[in-house]
């Protein structure tokens, strides 16, 4: 490499990472500054840095806040992130395995309703009307439902595709030693399956955890917010307080922080692989 | 054993019975919804009773301007928001599989929105976008340049909260493109080296060669735009009055005044939209796909 051609390229590099850090870097710090002020500086919506830092105490007050509804929104979204994540892995996985491993006519209309329900958006009255009916309308379990209904397609295309490279000579081996359907799923599909299972795993759960409008429609009233919910109720409650409007932005923002650190190979894989396949 | 006896025993490992889960969840809380969508739309419905009253529900939707216009800006912020990214997003990760050194830490800036709550987003951008104090008008007026109010201009409203979701989908399109490239063989790089500079590169080999992620750019994002809500909803709710209400939206709104009726006929509105647009082209995306 000449001189020129190394100055050129780290110019390249200095310019992308100037322009990328400013249209990228700074709406988060902004959020951080303003979470830090207090309430009348943050309601001048200047990006400045805190004349007193409040950070903290912020923090405290909206975790404190409404008689610790934030613990609650947080518990709720544990609940509904987890139980729904097991199940889409656990019925996804099922159906997936057969889907490729069979790949008759049934698969292949199978494949079709899985991709229309990636496409089609949720009919939201009907919905209610059908939870309602089950009688599970308002409660945490139903939104799981829904959840993974939606979130269900994704996950089978991800691990049908997946499915592909595990040998059939496996289970046939296994099927010889006379081992039931359950101990060849279990003992020898799920364990090869990690990998794309764990890319399931992390997507949907980062999905889950920040998806609003499912838990807006099917899970309203105080009782039962999760944090996505309480950024919303709090905007109309903390009209004039920014700052704790942006301290709960930042609280709600580490999950998916931490999930991105470690799993970020993860995650753009399954983004990239669900997708062009899909 | 013969080889018959041997095939039946391994289809008997995949019982269709392993579909059933799956099924039942997705057929009671998907199918059942939404083909319940289609008789709801011709009632006027209270949940507990419903009225059939023909197509009542669709001839409100074409004749309330208000509703007309939340399907026409549905159109215009998907294919705004779709074009966009299509063409901000190639060019960028063209430069992020050259020979750029900070290749990995850029695509992690550029990812990371993706993961954020959009709620959350349309907060920050509708504090950075007010009009006399917000950052953005701050560095316009100092460059001397005009200040508009993003999201209280009717005009502009819609325009403003399609942006931010391009700046929010930049990160998964680049994604997508670059993975897009990196499996293109490198030999066509090299001719290409030879033949010409970067726009031989672009015209003749990235354009043809990515054309699969391009699909999938597309068909993501225009998916994305027709079903938007989250991110218009956090910034504008719709408004000022219905300038930059979409679809989804006014199914909001008038399911929240309990025209539930109306609502379902929204959701069959776009239920068709989407389907008229996204299904034949991923028919036309199919036939075209190429295999390298």
């Amino acid at each position: 490499m000449t001189v020129r051609k190394f100055i050129e390229s780290i110019w390249i590099d200095a310019a992308s990472l100037v322009i990328i850090s400013i249209l990228y870097i700074v709406p988060f710090v902004f959020i951080f500054l303003t979470a830090a002020k207090t309430p009348a500086e943050a309601a001048l919506f200047q990006f400045s840095w805190p004349s007193q830092f409040h950070l903290f105490s912020n923090i405290r007050e909206v975790m404190m806040f409404g008689d610790k509804r934030m613990l609650l929104a947080f518990w709720n979204s544990a609940l509904l992130t987890v139980g729904s994540v097991t199940l889409i892995v656990f019925f996804g996985a099922f159906g997936a395995f057969v889907m490729q491993r069979r790949g008759d006519r049934v698969a292949s209309v199978a494949s079709a309703i899985m991709l229309a329900g990636l496409i089609i958006p949720p009919a939201v009255v009907p919905t209610i009307f059908t939870l309602q009916w089950l009688g599970i309308y308002k409660t945490v379990f139903g939104l799981i439902m829904v959840e993974v209904a939606f979130q269900l397609p994704f996950a089978v295309i991800v691990l049908r595709a997946f499915m592909a490279s595990i040998p059939r000579e496996l289970d046939e081996a296994a099927i010889m030693d006379g081992a039931s359907p359950l101990r060849v799923f279990f003992t020898i599909i799920l364990p090869l399956l990690w990998p794309a299972i764990v890319t399931v795993i992390v997507v949907s759960a980062v999905f889950i955890y920040n998806d609003f409008t499912l838990p807006l429609y099917f899970l309203p009233g105080s009782q039962n917010v999760t944090v996505q919910l309480t950024l919303y109720s709090f905007m109309s409650q903390f009209s004039s307080k920014w700052n704790l409007l942006f301290a709960d932005v930042v609280i709600i923002t580490i999950p998916p922080l931490i999930m991105f650190m470690f799993f970020q190979r993860q995650i753009v894989a399954g983004m990239t692989t669900g997708a062009i396949k899909g | 054993m013969t080889s018959n006896m041997q095939s039946r025993a391994v289809l008997r490992t995949y019982p269709y019975w392993f579909y059933l889960p799956a099924a039942i969840v997705f057929g009671v809380f998907f199918l059942v919804p939404t083909g319940l969508s289609f008789y709801f739309s011709l009632t006027r419905w209270s949940l507990f009773d419903a009225t059939f009253i023909g197509f009542d529900n669709y001839i409100t939707f074409l004749e309330d301007p208000m509703l007309m216009s939340g399907l026409r800006n549905t159109v215009i912020y998907a294919v705004l928001t779709m074009g966009l990214k299509v063409i901000i997003a190639l060019p960028l990760a063209m430069l992020l599989t050259s020979i750029i050194r900070l290749k990995g830490l850029l695509r992690s800036i550029l990812f990371f929105p993706t993961l954020v709550s959009t709620i959350a987003i349309g907060i920050t951008f509708a504090a950075l976008m007010q009009p006399s104090a917000g950052l953005i008008n701050t560095v316009l007026g100092s460059l001397g340049l005009p200040q508009p109010d993003w999201l209280g201009n009717p005009r502009l409203a819609l325009y403003s909260v399609a942006l931010v979701d391009v700046w929010r989908g930049i990160g998964i399109a680049t994604v997508i493109f670059i993975a897009g490239i990196s499996s293109i063989p490198q030999d066509y790089f090299e001719v290409a080296r030879l033949e010409g500079g970067t726009w031989v590169k672009f015209r003749h080999v990235i354009l043809p060669l990515c054309r699969n992620a391009t699909f999938t750019v597309i068909l993501l994002a225009f998916i994305g735009g027709l079903r938007s809500f989250d991110l218009i909803w956090a910034m504008t709710r719709g408004g000022p009055g219905f300038a930059s209400d979409v679809l989804t939206s006014v199914i909001f709104k008038e399911y929240q005044a309990g025209f539930y009726g109306l609502s379902t006929a929204g959701n069959v509105v776009l239920f068709i939209l989407v389907t008229i647009i996204i299904y034949p082209l991923m028919r036309f995306f199919n036939r075209m796909e190429i295999e390298l």
